[in-house]
């Protein structure tokens, strides 16, 4: 269980791991928007980027004292108490305990490589010079929000950064705002977020009540996580025009927070911001919509495992989400021609897969594919980012192919991150990949758990395949590109180059901090899953045993591994050996492509369902009947005019400028008061 | 007392609304300051009939009070006046009538 | 009918002929000040039957000989000797303000009949100026000094208002 009565030791180191992006962000502010005196490039970079290498350094200190000889300690670091009402106090604190700990160090180190990175492809942002020292301002802030997230030591501090995130990922999206385009699809992920804010604060608000009417009003994690016991199996009623049904607490709150995560972690319905946040710089892409913000949900799940576990409902739906996403975002993969688009719908895809493990009780499996998808994803994008360089800032599939001869050492950087995300061993994404299947495969508590085993299955065959189709069609084949293009396009500089190699080398490497029992038996290894035994004191269900035995695993191992082989042998045979099948197939299934092609129209359905309305009514109602009507027409105007007639038309007739006239009328006031006062 | 108080309040109203009806009527701003002055010396009047009736000498230092303020409210008036002819060239009340709507 | 009265009869009579006289009279701004003189005057003369000695001759020194004089002094500066517009409305408005005015007049006398305290027998030295004065001086002299003030800003003021423009 929940380990909440560790004892928490008290730091200060803690609050430079925010704060230091931050301090860089605000100089960045400040010198941009009040002095108005840009930085140089050189200046830019050595504060930014040194600013979150020194984030990741104190992160790592921090973890190292974590992993101290006495074992795992919770350790806080209380700023000061930011909300004090009664018996009610909300502190500015922050707490690392190992779920925190495995975040900061995935969102540092990921977030410093794409600070290089940045380095190198933003320096073609020549259009207005500040927009190399906006982007780096952006990106701090960003650091900043996100590690207020994760680092929360409560849930309004953690409200704080996930805010603060959602709006860093509109600036970062809408970047190069003088398109229009972007800024929409920037206003787009801001809005969708939205909603799932919206959850999420209803949430707190049904957990925050509750708690209040046992006596123990607070927001803080330990604190909620030691008095959970007391109102997880209360009713709550809800209102008559909600249905006026009764439902469990914890049921009712880890939806609403689901909800939340949903807007956040790109899950049905609320993914569609994710594929058009592609609009984005690459390194926004990379960073945000793959390794740091959309894992946002899955450590909110996680950091609320005890209410999950006392809520098989919502986690059962938890679960069935997640796997319903990701193959419904591993179909449209398959058809989409754009780089950068294909990257997106996997990420939504792997996110799901994460909540399926976090649905079935495995949150340490899914914190695990959430560290080493960061590792690959952040590859991947990066090193699609890469190739968009190379070919001057096109992403069209269309136009590439028989790249490898070209741009060698992306190629094979971006193999590894294509043979990680498929789940082929010895990669990271096998390891991961398979613990959440296990997991899924033996969760009997979930209604149609083989099922979810199922779909996982045929998404990670999905998976393989739609990767392996973009490799091939990048790097491979004949290439589409005309000659004198082709002799164009050449290797990035070392700031873009090195991430890439660091997150090849982790991509390959970060899969053993998991390794499963059943291998580390073979080799003698005692409690090899190092990560689930350092993360088992603070989760529900502590190392979480997926009731299979050694032998299935093996077996349900050999399968998946059999799934992503095929995906990829039928990669090789439709885009290398016979490259006419695939516009034949296109060709006999027209219909069905279409379909998937276009994203199943959820984009042209939600429009027509939500909003055209709004805007319907928004204008219709809201701007030309109430506020230019009834506010400005009859309130303002109208007394306006009002006075205007009594006075200009009526009462100005008396200011006859006549003395004479002035002073009978007094004399008659007078006569008429004295009068009055002797009668 | 020689007569009835009732009858010197009597002359003292008939003074005063003759001389609010000068005020009112005429249009030469003299006549109206004379009409004024007028209308000071029928409250004067009655001062000193209470002041009589009521053996207190009150009412005739406030009578004295009253033709010091008159006095100089006739000059600072005339003052006024003299300005206005400068200005319009005529002591017509209707021509400084510039606050109208 | 003691003869006193009868003085103070005609005395009241000669003022509201005057004061008539002044407001009626318009071709003639001279005449209405010399018909004020008359007013003044009589009203003096009527102070004297009511044995308000001091205050008698006050008036007639200042009202009657200084004030009124200013008045000539302005209107011969300005050369207002006949006053050339009438008071040009129509007749109607005029005889129902007369009518009304004697209505409330006598309405106004119905209603002092019987409300007034009675009479007191004045003590020996009423309204002499010796007991004026000890009145003045004791009991009043507040208000006697802050009068000073007042002829003071009125001096300054008419000063400055007649004063030619330097420029």
């Amino acid at each position: 269980m929940v380990d909440t009565a560790a004892a928490a030791t008290d730091t200060t180191l803690l609050r430079w791991i925010p704060f230091l992006p931050l301090a860089a962000a605000a100089v960045h502010g400040v010198l941009l928007g009040l002095v108005r005196r840009p930085l140089s490039r050189r200046g830019t970079i050595f504060l930014s980027c040194g600013a979150v290498l020194a984030s990741f350094l104190i992160s790592l200190f921090a973890f190292a004292e974590l992993l101290g000889p006495e074992g795992p300690r919770v350790r806080v670091d209380n700023l000061y108490t930011w909300i004090g009402a009664g018996k009610f106090s909300a502190e500015a604190s922050f707490l690392l305990d190992p779920i925190s700990a495995v975040m900061i160090l995935v969102v540092t180190f990921v977030g410093f490589l794409i600070h290089v990175y940045s380095i190198g492809y933003m320096d073609d942002d020549h259009r207005d010079d500040k927009g190399f020292q906006r982007f780096f301002c952006y990106l701090n802030l960003f650091t900043f929000s996100m590690l207020m997230l994760v680092l929360g030591d409560n849930l309004l501090v953690m409200f704080l950064g996930w805010e603060g995130v959602g709006l860093c990922s509109y600036l970062l999206i809408g970047f190069w705002y003088s398109d229009r385009w972007n800024a929409y699809c920037g206003m787009k992920a801001f809005l969708v977020n939205r909603i799932g804010d919206f959850g999420f604060l209803v949430g707190i608000f049904i957990l925050f009540w509750a708690l209040a009417d046992v006596g123990k009003p607070t927001v803080a994690f330990r604190e909620i996580a030691a008095a959970f016991p007391q109102i997880a199996d209360r009713m709550v009623t809800l209102p008559a025009w909600l249905g006026g049904a009764q439902w469990k607490l914890a049921t009712l709150v880890g939806l609403c927070f689901f909800l939340g995560a949903c807007g956040k972690s790109a899950q049905i319905p609320l993914y569609v911001w994710l594929p058009d946040a592609m609009a984005g710089p690459t390194p926004v892409s990379a960073l945000i919509h793959a390794a740091t913000m959309v894992t946002a949900g899955v450590y909110m799940v996680c950091r609320l495992s005890f209410l999950y576990a006392a809520a098989p409902g919502a986690s059962a739906v938890i679960a069935w989400t997640g796997a319903i996403t990701a193959i419904f975002a591993a179909t449209i993969a398959i058809t989409q021609t754009d780089i950068k688009k294909v990257l997106a719908y996997s990420t939504v895809s792997q996110l799901g897969y994460m909540f399926l493990a976090a649905g079935c009780g495995g949150y340490a499996a899914a914190l695990f594919h959430l560290a080493t998808h960061a590792f690959f994803k952040a590859l991947l994008f990066l090193g699609a980012g890469a190739v968009i360089l190379a070919m001057h800032h096109e992403q069209d599939t269309d136009k590439m192919g028989g790249l490898a001869r070209a741009i060698p050492r992306t190629r094979w950087v971006f193999l590894i991150g294509v043979l990680a995300i498929s789940g082929i061993p010895p990669f990271s994404g096998f390891f991961s990949k398979d613990e959440i299947l296990l997991t899924a495969f033996g969760a009997q508590s979930i209604p149609g758990n083989t099922w979810l085993y199922a779909i996982g299955v045929v998404t990670a065959a999905l998976t393989s395949l739609y990767m392996f189709r973009l490799y091939f069609r990048t790097f491979h084949g004949a290439t589409r590109l005309a000659p004198e293009n082709f002799r164009r396009v050449h290797e990035p500089t070392e700031t873009v180059r090195y991430p890439l190699y660091v997150l090849a080398a982790f991509s390959l490497l970060a899969g053993f901090v998991g390794f499963p029992q059943v291998y580390g038996d073979w080799l003698g290894i005692p409690d090899s899953n190092s990560l689930a035994h350092f993360l088992a004191p603070v989760l529900a269900g502590g190392v979480h045993d997926p009731g299979v035995s050694h032998g299935e695993e093996l077996r349900l191992a050999l399968f998946a591994i059999c799934a992503a082989t095929g995906g990829l042998l039928v990669a090789w045979w439709l885009y290398l050996r016979s490259p006419e099948l695939p516009g034949r197939i296109m060709q006999s299934f027209h219909a069905f492509w279409r379909l998937l092609h276009e994203k199943y129209f959820v984009d042209e359905v939600y429009d027509a369902l939500f909003v055209r309305p709004t805007v319907w009514i928004s204008d219709r109602v809201f701007f030309r009947f109430i506020d230019a009507g009834l506010i400005d027409g009859i309130a303002v105007n109208g007394a306006a005019h009002g006075v205007q007639a009594l006075a200009a038309r009526g009462l100005k007739y008396a200011q006859s400028g006549l003395t004479q006239s002035y002073l009978f009328l007094m004399i008659l006031g007078t006569v008429a008061i004295v009068g009055w006062l002797l009668r | 007392m020689l007569v009835p108080l009732e009858h010197v309040i009597a002359l003292s109203a008939v003074i005063f609304g003759i001389g609010v009806i000068g005020a009112v009527t005429r249009r030469n701003v003299i006549v109206i300051l004379m009409s004024i002055e007028l209308m000071l010396n029928a409250v004067n009047l009655a001062f000193v009939g209470f002041s009589r009736a009521w053996a207190n000498p009150g009412g005739q230092v406030f009578v004295l009070m009253v033709i010091t303020v008159a006095a100089a409210e006739v000059a600072v008036g005339l003052g006024i006046v003299i300005s206005l002819f400068r200005n319009r060239d005529s002591v017509d009340i209707e021509e400084v009538s510039l606050l109208k709507w | 009918m003691s003869a006193g009265a009868v003085l103070f009869y005609l005395f009241a009579g000669f003022t509201i002929l005057a004061s008539l006289g002044m407001v009626l009279n318009i071709r003639n701004t001279v005449a209405s000040a010399m018909s004020l003189v008359v007013a003044m005057i009589s009203l003096g003369a009527i102070y004297v039957l009511l044995d308000a000695y001091l205050v008698a001759a006050i008036q007639i020194m200042v009202y009657a000989g200084a004030i009124v004089v200013l008045f000539l002094f302005v209107v011969m500066l300005l050369n207002l000797r006949t006053d050339v517009f009438p008071v040009a409305r129509s007749r109607l408005p005029k005889l129902l303000g007369i009518a009304l005015s004697g209505w409330g007049l006598w309405v106004f006398l119905r209603l002092l009949a019987g409300t007034l305290p009675a009479i007191s027998p004045a003590p020996e030295g009423f309204g002499g100026f010796r007991e004026l004065g000890k009145a003045l001086f004791t009991r009043y002299v507040l208000p006697f000094e802050v009068t000073s003030f007042l002829l003071l800003a009125a001096i300054v003021g008419a000063v400055i208002l007649a004063k030619r423009r330097i420029d």
